[in-house]
């Protein structure tokens, strides 16, 4: 009985460190007041850094149905990192430079 | 005798390629010269300008007809006398109110990717019939500005020859507006002519102040490129009054937005006093040393902005870069307006 608990145990872990492993992450650089690339395709639990290459501040933020966040302004080097909590399309934009935008395609 | 032969033939084409290559440099730098005007401005397909289009625009932008009560017109506060602006701390709209705001110069909005300081408008044509509708403003509702319009016979032959078979309408008036407003350009100034090459157009101080103004002070991380504006949205600590105004949040719920303007153009900005979004400042050596503090209201300040222990000697620097930016003066006339 013990044993099969903690084959048990032991699978829940593996299934849960596995899935930890399986979520991917993706980077997206902010240079020349663009975003690198203009749709990013993810998952769920997914997370997307936002990294400013630029001289000066950028900010990311999204006001989208599927999920808002704010990560603020923040400057060159600096990098700030959402974590996708559900499926859809989330509009992302800097609000300093409106013409910055881009999306995320968040899927199962 | 022959090394000498040999060596012209050797030459020839390397000074032929040197050429090319100096040729192609030159023509590199200009392109990607992030100083260098543009030659014209751009507009939509859906609106190229033509002489028709830019002459209807400028009579509508001059008639005080269209506003409620026919008395002021877009250059009452976009006056080329002073500067596309009106020189008051904030502008004076309908019966004589105060607004809360100063007016924006509207030259070279035409290179502006989204217009007005809070940017609730996208475009030239959007934002043209904006002040004339607002209730603070020229407080004209637009169908009754298309009534008022149609009723004035003169009018039609020039809407026809600007926009055939699309009459007088809220779009051909937008329009016909916009066109006028591409064409206020800011003309050639010292700077420019110094980007081109010529040493003596800008005074050694004014060249120290382009050298603080990109380094020390940090100015162009906002005011970019040859139209010295990001066309961003940024909270640089000025002061309010009375209640602070949201600027940018109204538009866009973002805590970066809050009290968040944006960038105006530092062309003829000598030419604009008072200045800041509220005119809270006469010269252009009060501005630099609001930067110099970092602000004032520090409640919600922007990334970029930071105090700047700027020298005396580097904020007169900085001035006389300003006033560089100046150019030559353009004579304006005022068109007889259809009756």
């Amino acid at each position: 009985m013990k044993l099969i608990s903690r084959s048990i145990i032991a699978l829940a872990l593996s299934a849960a460190l596995g899935s930890h492993a399986m979520a991917g992450e993706h980077a997206v650089s902010q240079v020349k007041k663009a975003f690198t690339v203009p749709v990013v395709k993810a998952k769920v639990g997914d997370k997307v850094t936002f990294k400013n290459d630029d001289d000066f501040a950028h900010n990311v933020f999204s006001l989208s149905s599927v999920q808002e966040f704010d990560l603020g302004s923040y400057k060159k080097g600096e990098a700030r990192t959402v974590t996708l909590a559900k499926e859809g399309t989330i509009e992302v934009e800097c609000a300093i430079h409106p013409e910055m935008k881009m999306k995320i395609e968040v899927s199962k | 005798m022959p090394s000498k032969s040999l060596s012209w033939r050797v030459s020839l084409p390397q000074i032929l390629m040197l050429s090319f290559v100096l040729i192609g440099a030159i023509a590199a730098a200009k392109e990607t010269d992030p100083w260098v005007r543009p030659d014209a401005a751009p507009a939509p397909p859906e609106n190229l300008p033509n002489a028709s289009r830019i002459a209807l625009g400028e009579m509508l932008f001059w008639d005080p007809r269209l506003s409620k009560k026919s008395s002021m017109s877009c250059a009452s506060c976009h006056n080329p006398a002073l500067g596309w602006s009106d020189g008051l701390p904030t502008a004076v709209g309908f019966d004589m109110q105060q607004l809360g705001r100063a007016t924006p110069t509207i030259l070279n909005t035409a290179f502006n990717t989204i217009q007005m300081w809070d940017g609730r408008k996208a475009n030239l044509e959007d934002q043209a019939l904006g002040p004339i509708e607002a209730a603070g403003e020229m407080n004209l509702p637009l169908p009754e500005m298309v009534v008022r319009l149609k009723g004035i016979p003169g009018y039609a032959p020039h809407f026809e020859k600007a926009y055939p078979g699309e009459g007088i309408s809220e779009v051909t008036v937008a329009r016909a507006i916009a066109s006028f407003e591409r064409t206020v350009l800011s003309t050639e100034a010292p700077f420019d002519r110094w980007r081109k090459g010529d040493e003596k157009a800008m005074s050694p101080e004014a060249k120290r102040g382009f050298a603080v103004f990109n380094g020390k002070a940090n100015c162009a991380a906002c005011h970019m490129g040859f139209n010295f504006s990001d066309n961003g949205f940024h909270n640089i600590g000025v002061k309010d009054a009375g209640t602070p105004d949201a600027g940018r949040f109204a538009q866009r719920k973002v805590k970066a937005m809050q009290g968040a303007f944006k960038t105006p153009t530092l062309r003829d900005v000598a030419l604009t006093a008072p200045y800041m979004r509220n005119g809270s400042y006469k010269t252009l050596m009060e501005v630099v040393e609001h930067y110099d503090r970092g602000g004032d209201d520090k409640s919600n300040l922007d990334v970029n902005m930071a105090p700047l222990a700027l020298s005396a000697a580097e904020k007169s620097e900085l001035v006389a870069f300003m006033q560089s930016l100046t150019g030559a003066p353009r004579l304006v006339s005022v068109p007889v307006l259809p009756q």
